[in-house]
């Protein structure tokens, strides 16, 4: 059998605050897509399964001062140093892992126990336990997609980055002989549902790609970046309030002086 | 005899008793091991009908004629109805399964409801594509020699699992033979491993999860 590997590629998102609406159209195709399951009452949202969570921040300030700004939240596939990202390190079962390919941080649902150490070292809240087996409206299971397995009751469950999708154009690209696969066909079901065109994603090494030259636009913020979690999700903003609710910014930031020792 | 000597033969045939239990006893556990949990654990079904590869195979060009890929690069599996009716939407020979087939099947434009031996769990993605195509594997390696096949052989279904007896493989022990005597994520795993297929992961060094899994 010939070797098969391809160009080691780290794909990645940005996220562009100032054009999203908060509409909500990523998480709904995010749902559909990866066959996430949803409760009968979603009222507490403590134990709802959101792998694309809209978030709404809030400057503080009184009208007419005040401004507010929504965030999808994703996965951030933290590259940490060398893969070892917060979840990857922490995992007993070796379910999570951090692939050098794709750069994707992978769940694998059978091999999960459930112990939820991952949610505990997870920063960003964005992997989910399923504390049910998932029930389907009448009819509903004929809809599930057969490219994503579904979860049962007790494993934990997050952002894959589509990588079924991955998967598929990679399996075209081999039948057409092809090594590499272009921008277009690798693409997430949240950046394309988005109506206001917020959410870029591709590959952060490929200088073709958008996203290339979209991570190092001025005022370009990863959340909570200072922690080394090294996340792979940009954040585009021209309000500095929010870059700075983004980043964890410091209220004197800038402004300490050191004292010598510690 | 001395009461030392009676006492010593007395713990001789003593042990040898226990030898002989001993002895009966494993070998029970292993007929019951090796002959009765298999037959307790699978499940045996039939198929719809009998269907002969090696006939199929001679009047057509390669396994690729029937098990196709599709032009997305998806491999299109066990042939539908569409693939069949061109050569059979009469009957042709005179087998009584070719008969089964044609008056069921075909003529009330039915799928047939096979079961797939070599059908994986859903957490599983396998690419044909990315085997044959770019791998350049045949179908023998991980398939055997249906190709030359008269007849199907029952599927057997694990009873715990719902799983094909094809991917633990026939022999219950694990112990493997030919290339194609298992489906196990260990034999997939030790081929990349050889091969150096996506040595991707940062947790084993190994094959990334995300390969394999979906």
């Amino acid at each position: 059998m010939k070797s098969t590997n391809t160009q080691t590629k780290k794909y990645g998102m940005v996220i562009d605050l100032d054009k999203c609406t908060g509409c909500g159209a990523c998480m709904v195709a995010c749902m559909a897509e990866n066959n996430v399951p949803f409760k009968e009452n979603e009222s507490n949202k403590q134990d709802s399964i959101t792998w694309l969570r809209v978030y709404k921040m809030d400057n503080g300030k009184p009208y007419p001062e005040n401004d507010i700004c929504y965030l999808p939240r994703p996965c951030m596939h933290c590259e940490g140093h060398a893969g070892h990202s917060p979840c990857v390190s922490v995992c007993p079962a070796t379910a999570t892992d951090y692939s050098t390919e794709t750069g994707i941080v992978s769940q694998i649902y059978t091999r999960c126990f459930g112990c939820r150490y991952c949610m505990a070292a997870c920063p960003y809240h964005v992997r989910y336990f399923n504390w049910w087996d998932p029930v389907w409206p009448e009819g509903m299971e004929k809809m599930l997609s057969p490219n994503v397995s579904v979860r049962t009751r007790g494993v934990v469950e997050k952002c894959s980055f589509c990588f079924h999708r991955y998967q598929l154009a990679m399996e075209k690209a081999h039948y057409e002989g092809r090594e590499e696969i272009e921008e277009e066909e690798y693409q997430t079901a949240c950046c394309q549902a988005c109506p206001a065109d917020a959410i870029t994603f591709g590959d952060l090494y490929n200088p073709k790609h958008k996203v290339f030259e979209l991570k190092q636009t001025p005022g370009a913020f990863r959340l909570l970046e200072r922690l080394g979690t090294n996340p792979k999700v940009f954040y585009l903003t021209s309000r500095d309030w929010v870059r700075k609710q983004g980043d964890n910014y410091l209220k004197n930031e800038g402004q300490v002086i050191a004292k010598g020792g510690h | 005899m001395s009461a030392i000597e009676e006492k010593k033969a007395k713990t001789d045939s003593g042990a040898g008793f226990i030898l002989l239990f001993f002895i009966l006893g494993l070998v029970s556990s292993l007929l019951t091991g090796w002959v009765a949990f298999p037959k307790l654990l699978y499940s045996q079904k039939s198929q719809p009908f009998d269907f002969n590869h090696a006939i199929h195979l001679d009047m057509v060009d390669g396994c690729e004629s029937c098990h196709f890929f599709r032009e997305d690069g998806t491999y299109a599996g066990v042939p539908k109805l569409a693939q069949c009716i061109d050569c059979h939407e009469e009957v042709q020979g005179g087998t009584e399964d070719e008969a089964i087939f044609v008056e069921e099947y075909v003529a009330n434009y039915r799928e047939v409801p096979w079961l797939i031996y070599s059908e994986q769990p859903d957490c599983v993605f396998f690419s044909h594509a990315a085997h044959v195509k770019s791998g350049g594997m045949d179908c023998v390696t991980c398939h055997g020699n249906i190709g030359t096949s008269t007849s199907l052989k029952p599927y057997e279904e694990n009873r715990i699992t719902g799983y094909s007896r094809d991917i633990w493989g026939k022999n219950i022990a694990g112990i493997k033979k030919n290339t194609w005597d298992r489906m196990k994520m260990d034999d997939c795993a030790a081929c990349h491993r050889e091969n150096g297929v996506k040595q991707n992961s940062v947790q084993t060094h190994k094959g990334a999860c995300f390969v394999c899994h979906k």
